[in-house]
């Protein structure tokens, strides 16, 4: 070679590293957040965008990794990339080149479907789902991994994606991936499986009918807590649309190996676990019936105890969905001790929502009779209840819950020890139903009456103003009637001035 | 004749009496006449109503009997409609204490049964105190294993680093830093030193991912390339080849049966007859049975095999020789004299009327 030869080739191989160069460090900057605004104004979109095409296979693959890094980060660039037509050169090459592109090109496209439902449009429209398919069938878990993270990222969004995403043939893919050995791609295709099934039931069953479920719950034992959590979430976005699927779920066994996740490090895991049994609860009496046989009450309230926070909302959904389905199911939440968590959970959550739930929950359990009435009076949640109704710092939905809920358990409550605070603080609607549990009550028992009296409640109820003929009129007539006229008259408001009249008026002889 | 004499005396006071009579009776007449018609009156008037009252009376007698009868009718109806009444009130008081006991049965049973529910509900409370503590269990269980990990982890890591820091070992001259002689004891770090093998030099580090290696198309170093490219000759395959390698041994009758066979087949045929043999008797049958037996032929074959004319000639059975001198059917057994007395019972006691 000569020296001239050389010279030239030397000017190419400085040029080449030059770019390697630039290209790692802009890769590696894309790392930090900080530094991404500045790359953005320096415009880096242009100038790596040709380096996508460029002669080195390295050169090409970091190119794409940063490109992915900065898509990453937020939607606009991710939208840049998009307006640049990067999108269809990545999809091309997809099906080309070697597997380490194939990694970065899947990580651009799952980095820029994730920002929004319109990006996701575009990712589908330069037509990379069937080129994610073929990445899908790859030998190589690294390139599986990407590609299926990708698809999960575009089925999230909303129903007709996620169909676009079905009908590309990519759910039994997923299936298999499920079986591979690399805990990181069975992590990646357990979420993409929840992305595509949580939309519709046609798209769960879709998912069932690949035989989903039975490779889930083999999973479910593996240690890995990251696993546990999306297969966790898998099985309860299925699990939610119907009966048949959520039956098809309790068949494949999963208790009660599910029941010891409960305890497990890990809280997003205990949260999904007991996600996935609020949402097989809630369909029908017999599936409750199951979780109740198998254990899963007791498990769930113990589960209350230990958390904290927001993450105690599906278990007390799904106390209140067992309760709700019959007095069988309720009787069998009180015995497993739920009443008094429930009650330490209204105490402890400051949030509306989780206080909302709650008040429901309480409502479902006490309203079938006076047994189960009484076993939610005895924790003294009445006042607290009466409290959230009347507090105007509440929202919407935490007062009309409250109220219903006590309405539900006044009307069957006939503990009268739990029901005498309410006579002096509740507004009329709700001292409508406590006086008329009084007077369905005071009438057969002796001891009770006495013990009204003593108390005050006889007085109170007197000067309760009521229009004649109203229904509460009727009720307080009803508690004068089982008293006897001196007692009544000696509690009516007004009947010490009378006295004292009288004793004005009275000449004696 | 002095009694007619009287008797002619007496004519004028007779025939004036006569005419007196006459007289009285002529002035008479109409009264008597009357009193007759009255008389006659009164007494057909009580014919006539004896009569009437005789046919009253049996009219009377034969309504008295009607109504009677009719009456009774009656009232055997109302006996039968009022015996059927009390019976239907007793059936439907009786049917409501079976519904009454049946319907509680049902309810209590199938529709709410509290014992039941009951025994579930104390199920439930067992099943879940059995699933709090295997929970507890478990969590315990995993709780301790990750602490075993962590402390593993934790003494690999203390070990790493003692294999970087070996040069802090203490010498006999030189006491190290984790050995001051003013300490009783040395320090666990010292003693961990003692203890573990010093780090080797540092082996290269890999490249990084992100640029692929070319050196999958150069060949491996190690390996030596074959002499030959084609292999020699026309080899059998190798599956042939293992079998007849490991084919086991078929050896012929001669060869696998052992030179003692015989006297051992001898020894077998003794033991046998020592097992079951039981009588030394042989049996013989009735002696007679066999001795004097004829052989008896087949109609069938005693009779010339052609067409035979019955069937087609005539219709009408016709004594045969060939089967003249045999015997008829002779009965197995004696008859057994059980059924004699049955029907002819000594008394009539149990008979049917």
């Amino acid at each position: 070679m000569t020296m001239s030869q050389r010279q030239v080739l030397q000017v190419f191989e400085t040029y080449q590293k030059a770019r390697t160069q630039f290209v790692q460090m802009v890769a590696e900057l894309a790392t930090r957040p900080q530094n991404i605004e500045t790359l953005q104004n320096a415009g880096v979109m242009s100038l790596l965008r040709p380096l996508l095409l460029d002669a080195v296979p390295t050169i090409q693959q970091t190119a794409a990794l940063a490109l992915g890094r900065l898509a990453n980060y937020n939607d606009d660039l991710a939208e840049a990339v998009v307006k640049g037509d990067i999108l269809p050169q990545l999809v091309y090459s997809l099906a080309e080149q070697n597997r380490f592109y194939k990694k970065a090109a899947a990580f651009v496209l799952r980095a820029v479907a994730k920002h929004s439902p319109e990006l996701a449009q575009a990712v589908v429209d330069c037509g990379a789902l069937d080129a994610l398919v073929i990445s899908l069938e790859e030998f190589d878990p690294g390139v599986k991994e990407a590609a299926a993270w990708a698809l999960g990222n575009i089925a999230r969004h909303n129903g007709k994606l996620s169909q676009a995403v079905v009908d590309a043939g990519v759910v039994p893919l997923l299936v298999l991936c499920i079986q591979e050995p690399e805990i990181a791609l069975k992590r990646v295709a357990a979420s993409a499986l929840s992305d595509i099934a949580k939309h519709s039931p046609e798209l769960a069953q879709t998912v069932v009918d690949t035989g989903a479920i039975a490779h889930l719950a083999q999973v479910i034992l593996n240690p890995d807590a990251k696993l546990k959590r999306q297969v966790f979430s898998a099985l309860s976005q299925i699990a939610k649309h119907t009966v048949d699927v959520a039956e098809m779920v309790v068949e494949a066994e999963i208790f009660p190996a599910a029941l010891a996740c409960l305890k497990d490090p890990d809280e997003y895991v205990r949260k999904n676990v007991t996600t996935l049994i609020r949402e097989i609860t809630k369909h029908t009496p017999e599936l409750s019936q199951i979780i109740v046989n198998v254990g899963g009450v007791a498990a769930v309230v113990d589960y209350l105890g230990d958390s904290k926070g927001n993450v105690r909302l599906p278990g007390i959904m799904m106390l209140g969905y067992v309760a709700a389905h019959s007095e069988n199911l309720a009787m069998a939440v009180i015995v497993s001790k739920g009443v008094p968590q429930l009650a330490i959970c209204l105490e402890e959550e400051q949030e509306d929502h989780i206080k909302a739930a709650t008040a429901w929950a309480f409502g479902q359990i006490g309203r079938h009779t006076p047994e189960h009435a009484r076993a939610v009076a005895v924790v003294n949640v009445f006042p607290k209840l009466l409290n959230l109704y009347l507090d105007t710092k509440s929202s919407e939905d935490l007062q009309v819950k409250a109220k219903k809920a006590l309405k539900s358990i006044l009307q069957k409550c006939t503990y009268l020890p739990a029901l005498e605070p309410l006579l002096y603080e509740a507004p009329s609607n709700i001292l409508k139903h406590v006086i008329c549990q009084f007077s369905k009550v005071l009438p057969h028992d002796s001891k009770a009456r006495r013990l009204f009296v003593t108390s005050g409640g006889l007085k109170k109820v007197q000067e309760i103003k009521a229009e004649p003929g109203s229904a509460i009129q009727e009720y307080i007539n009803a508690i004068n009637s089982c008293y006897p006229e001196e007692i009544v008259r000696y509690y009516s408001p007004g009947y010490s001035e009378a006295l004292l009249e009288r004793i004005e008026n009275y000449q004696p002889i | 004749m002095a009694r007619l004499e009287k008797l002619f005396s007496h004519l004028e006071n007779i025939k004036e009496q006569y005419f007196l009579k006459n007289r009285i009776a002529e002035e008479n007449r109409q009264r008597e006449n009357e009193a007759a018609v009255k008389i006659q009156r009164r007494f057909r008037g009580c014919q006539v109503r004896a009569y009437l009252r005789h046919l009253h009376k049996n009219a009377t007698l034969i309504q008295k009997i009607w109504r009677g009868f009719t009456a009774r009718e009656l009232f055997r109806q109302r006996v039968n409609t009022a015996y059927f009444i009390m019976k239907m009130n007793f059936y439907n008081k009786m049917a409501v204490k079976i519904q009454q006991r049946w319907r509680g049965y049902y309810v209590r049973k199938y529709v709410h049964n509290y014992y039941a529910r009951k025994r579930y509900l104390e199920g439930v409370a067992k099943k879940n105190d059995l699933i709090r503590r295997d929970l507890e269990e478990f969590a315990e269980l995993q709780k301790r294993e990750r602490e075993r990990i962590a402390l593993e982890k934790e003494e690999q890591e203390k070990n790493i680093q003692a294999q970087r820091l070996h040069f802090l070992l203490s010498t006999k001259q030189c006491p190290g830093v984790f050995n001051s002689p003013f300490r009783a004891e040395p320090d666990e770090m010292e003693l961990r030193l003692r203890r573990v093998k010093p780090r080797s030099a540092p082996k290269e580090r890999k490249t990084p991912k992100m640029t692929p290696d070319l050196s999958n198309l150069m060949p491996n170093r190690e390996r030596l390339p074959p002499i030959h490219k084609k292999p020699q000759g026309p080899f059998r395959p190798a599956l042939e080849v293992q079998q007849q390698r490991l084919r086991p041994l078929e050896p012929s009758l001669r060869v696998a049966t052992s030179i003692t066979a015989l006297e051992e087949a001898r020894e077998e045929l003794k033991r046998q007859e020592w097992r079951t043999r039981v009588i030394d008797q042989t049996f013989l049958p009735f002696s007679n049975a066999s001795q004097n037996k004829r052989y008896e032929s087949l109609i069938h074959t005693i009779t010339p095999f052609e067409q035979v004319a019955y069937g087609t000639k005539h219709f009408r059975e016709e004594p045969k020789e060939c089967c003249q001198g045999k015997k008829p059917f002779k009965t197995v057994f004696t008859t057994c004299h059980v059924f004699d007395k049955f029907g002819r019972l000594y008394s009539n006691a149990g008979n049917i009327v």
